[in-house]
């Protein structure tokens, strides 16, 4: 078959990719090879517009085992404990099959984590739709929820934490990213290096069908009004399967028999293959033959390019495949030599001994293609808005219509469509600052949340990819875990676009900073590019997943508030920032301006002095000030608890909104004892943290003199009306 | 006292039961689906999960497992079963209980903590509760919504076959308060003997304060008694 332009357009790359194959080759490739260039060559696999960013992020640090560049990242969480983590979008097929495109993002992430030899303990997820009010948002909400439910509970790892919102600008490509954390042993894990020769590459799962091909390719392209016709496209899911795929590994990992293991995630079969034995500085050799099929007469180009889940590469010791074959049987999965690692650095691919393909494995790695591509610097917005000359709104007005919002609703809805229990593990579900889980059967815990800010981001990627840093940094601190390190999901629009392109050099910039300044490298991560539709780009939306070490788990705190005539302290300074808040955007539809501005050297120290009062239990509950500012922080301690709070009003000085709804950064709500309240105030005023107490506990109502009061029992009903009205 | 539990490819709470059990001094073996034959047991617990995928209808398939072959026998012999959540489908499935369990009332998966109330306390599962007592468990099921015919529902009100039923933080047992559409707000029942018990809530999962709470423990104490 003749290669046309035609068909190198339908593969995703573009003429001057593929004259750079034909110098690689030296030689015209044939359409299988042209296959396998695609699927390594697309942006989702080949990371050709992000690397020379991505590789300024620190990713080193003391508990640092593995950075990116593996399967997932690896830290060090002490007694020879590790925890392997990765967070991974799959928005493209979830938009175009909501239940199994987000199903399937839950089984390759697992994956990804299960193949270093973890057995995963939670998952979160963090999901954005279109607009309520867009024909599609709620089959898709429907759809998404159910599918990440659906994998998880199944396979029986919990769902613990996520984060769900909505925005008109994912109208036409919603986003859905899961992340996946594991527990290891430090000296057992598994990487995707090969090593030695003629050693077997064993083929294990599931068997291969015609879905997915070239997933990954249409993750690497703009949606346009024929994007329906892409459901072929997307992968089906089989949790089941997938248990079994996981035992039957973990089972195989308690020996030594594997040399090196990769699961077929993004562009399958051959991604994996390749990656293997890039990674080893050696060749490989496929017999496709051998491939275990679903369906009749597949061609060896569809075996390379399809997606199908719950799918392992292996390369095995010698002599270990009787054994390691035994226990893929007891799981009923297939096991199957397939080839071979070998010393010609090419990737040969053969059909009934005969050669049907061979190209240099640096061809498809390293010698990809790699863009510098134009990106252009954000100005901080101007400020230009007085709030005297809005039209006046009522405080309980404001803050009604807030927290009955689709975004501040009680996501309920959502988490009770997971089990979070499952493990029994699970020491704080999802509805506080992050979750916390117990390390089995130890005394030890770790905390996770993910977190985005689109819209700061948007105004100013720089601040806003220091702010997203920050406040995963706070929700982990809030619950009373030190933060270790971070995984990072970057879903943009087109990187050819270069106002997009400057959105994330900058907000990749703004991660730098903050990840360096606060100790708390990334580990892992993924890049969406191309999230749009018809040229219309998604806001910049960075999501964080941070995980961080609670030494003893009955530690742990939480956002409930605890007694009566407790004292409530503000931790951190407010000076009444209403850009780019929810205020501005829910109340008055004002949606410019800058994003409150971060001081990373008052992030650090009040947050490190924070975690020392919960350390030594001087505080009984606490809990970050983020969107919605002080008010909707200290509504979320009433709504968790049944308690009320009488709440001080400012000095005269200040605007009332200003204070009540301002989204300054850095600050937390600390409930103290009235004994302990001397104490506390010392160590903060000792460290040189601003501090001031803002409410006492009380029964029933949520109430500041003089201007509202309203029952808890009410404010609880306005939070919870949403979803199910919905 | 020894126990088995029965341990299918897409079984999930295998372990936390084990845990449970372990934490009360039973003496438990996990049995793998393709074995042949059970230990000798004076418990048998079938766990949550998803046995075979449940792709058919939840627990049809584990029901003509092999396995189940000596569950039944061992059941009618006067063993004492306990089957919870994907066990209890499973249990069903066997006809070792009656009735059947559709989809819960709203379509959705409920991942959830909900009050129980205790029925009947006579029996060998739930002597250590107090009649009436208001328990926390957390339940996780997609087809948990009992359903049988009148003639049974009634016989398992005036047998007295209910132990729990789903209610409110007081007690009130009332629609409002039945989170998946069960009849009669049932949240387990037993077999004519009471030597069967299957459930949707997860006892197993109400084992630690840290997690959730105690009210889990004296489920597995009064097999002890």
């Amino acid at each position: 078959m003749k290669i046309t332009n035609a068909i190198v357009e339908k593969h995703g790359l573009k003429p001057d990719e593929y004259t750079k194959i034909k110098e690689l080759l030296k030689r015209e490739p044939n359409l299988l090879e042209l296959g396998v260039f695609s699927a390594m060559w697309n942006e989702h696999c080949s990371y050709k517009s992000s690397r020379i960013h991505l590789k300024n992020l620190p990713t080193k640090g003391k508990q640092v085992i593995q950075g990116p560049g593996e399967n997932a990242g690896v830290i060090d969480i002490g007694d020879d404990d590790a925890i392997i983590f990765k967070i991974e979008s799959h928005n493209h097929p979830s938009y175009i099959e909501p239940y199994q495109g987000a199903a399937t993002g839950v089984g390759g992430i697992l994956r990804d984590v299960f193949t270093m030899g973890a057995r995963p303990i939670a998952l979160l997820n963090s999901i954005h739709f279109g607009s309520p009010d867009h024909p599609k948002t709620k089959s898709l909400l429907n759809g998404v929820v159910s599918g990440i439910g659906g994998y998880g509970n199944c396979i029986g790892i919990p769902t613990v934490a996520g984060e769900t919102k909505f925005d008109h600008t994912y109208d036409e490509n919603i986003l859905v990213n899961a992340m996946a954390v594991g527990l290891a042993k430090k000296n057992k894990i598994f990487y995707s290096k090969a090593k030695g020769l003629n050693k077997s590459v064993v083929y294990v799962g599931s068997k291969t069908g015609r879905d997915g091909i070239h997933g990954a390719s249409m993750a690497s392209a703009e949606f346009d009004e024929n994007s329906e016709n892409k459901k072929p496209t997307v992968q089906v899911g089989d949790p089941f399967t997938e248990k079994l795929l996981m035992e039957a590994c973990l089972e195989l990992m308690k020996d030594k028999s594997i040399i090196s293991i990769q699961d077929m995630g993004a562009a399958g079969l051959t991604s994996s293959s390749v990656e293997m034995a890039s990674k080893g500085d050696l060749g490989i050799e496929l017999y496709l033959d051998k491939v275990p099929c679903r369906e009749e007469e597949m061609t060896p180009y569809e075996m390379m390019l399809s997606e199908s889940q719950e799918r392992m590469l292996i390369v095995l010791e010698d002599k270990k495949e009787k054994e390691a074959k035994k226990i893929f049987e007891k799981w009923d999965l297939d096991f199957v030599v397939i080839g071979k690692t070998t010393d010609t650095n090419n990737l040969t691919l053969k059909f009934n001994s005969e050669t049907i393909g061979e190209i240099p494995i640096d061809a498809l790695t390293s010698k990809a293609p790699l863009y510098d591509r134009k990106w252009t610097k954000k100005k901080l917005p101007t400020k230009k808005i007085d709030i005297k000359d809005l039209k006046k709104i009522k405080l309980e007005d404001a803050l009604i219509k807030i927290l009955s919002s689709p975004n501040e609703s009680n996501k309920s809805w959502v988490t009770e469509q997971f089990d979070q229990m499952i493990m029994n593990d699970t020491v704080q579900r999802s509805g506080a600052d992050a979750a916390v889980i117990r390390i089995h059967k130890k005394e030890k815990a770790i905390a996770v949340t993910v977190d985005s800010s689109a819209n700061y981001c948007k105004a100013h990627p720089l601040t806003g990819g220091k702010q997203i840093v920050c406040e995963s940094w706070r929700n982990l601190i809030s619950v009373g875990a030190k933060p270790i390190a971070i995984t990072n999901c970057l879903n943009f629009g087109n990187p050819e676009n270069s106002n997009v392109m400057g959105e994330f050099a900058e907000c990749l910039q703004g991660i730098r900073e903050a990840c360096e300044f606060l100790d708390y490298p990334v580990v892992s991560g993924n890049v969406s590019f191309y999230n749009g539709t018809n040229k219309k780009n998604i806001d910049p939306t960075p999501v964080i997943g941070g995980v961080g070490l609670i030494s003893e788990s009955k530690n742990k705190i939480n956002h409930l508030l605890k007694k009566e005539k407790n004292i409530v302290l503000q931790v951190g300074k407010t000076f009444g920032h209403l850009y780019q808040s929810l205020f501005f955007k829910d109340i008055y539809s004002i949606t410019e301006g800058p994003p409150p501005e971060i001081n990373l050297s008052n992030e650090r120290s009040n947050g490190e002095t924070v975690l020392k009062l919960i350390i030594n239990k001087l505080i009984v509950s606490t809990h970050d000030i983020s969107s919605g500012g002080l008010i909707l922080a200290l509504a979320e301690m009433c709504l968790a608890s049944g308690y009320g709070l009488r709440i001080e009003k400012p000095s005269k000085l200040f605007n009332l909104m200003e204070y009540y709804f301002g989204e300054d950064q850095g600050r937390y709500l600390l409930e103290v004892e009235p004994e302990n309240l001397q104490n506390v105030t010392k160590i903060l005023n000792e460290n040189n943290i601003f501090n001031e107490a803002v409410a006492t506990v009380q029964n029933d109502n949520f109430e500041i003199l003089g201007e509202l009061k309203i029952n808890v029992n009410e404010l609880y009903k306005t939070n919870n009306k949403w979803y199910n009205s919905y | 006292m020894n126990s088995s539990i029965v341990v299918f490819p897409g079984s999930n709470c295998d372990r936390d039961l084990a845990i449970a059990l372990e934490k009360l001094h039973f003496k438990n073996t996990m049995v793998w689906h393709k074995d042949t034959s059970l230990p000798k047991s004076d418990l048998i617990v079938i766990p949550g999960g998803f046995s075979y995928g449940d792709y058919l209808r939840s627990g049809a398939i584990a029901a003509k497992s092999k396995i189940l072959n000596d569950v039944v026998h061992a059941a009618k012999d006067g063993c004492l079963i306990l089957g919870i959540c994907n066990g209890f489908q499973i249990l069903i499935e066997t006809g070792l209980l009656k009735g059947t369990l559709l989809r819960n009332k709203n379509l959705k998966f409920l991942g959830k903590d909900v009050c129980v109330k205790t029925i009947n306390t006579d029996n060998k599962f739930c002597n250590k509760y107090e009649q009436n007592q208001i328990l926390k468990f957390n339940i996780a099921h997609n087809e948990g919504n009992y359903f049988t015919s009148t003639d049974h529902l009634k016989e398992l009100e005036d047998k007295n076959l209910i132990p729990f039923k789903y209610c409110d933080g007081k007690g009130n047992i009332n629609e409002e308060n039945n989170p998946n559409g069960s009849m009669n707000n049932i949240a387990g029942i037993f077999n004519d003997k009471k030597n069967i018990l299957g459930m949707m809530p997860h006892p197993e999962r109400m084992i630690d304060p840290v997690i959730s709470n105690n009210d889990g423990v004296k489920l597995f104490s009064s097999l002890l008694n």
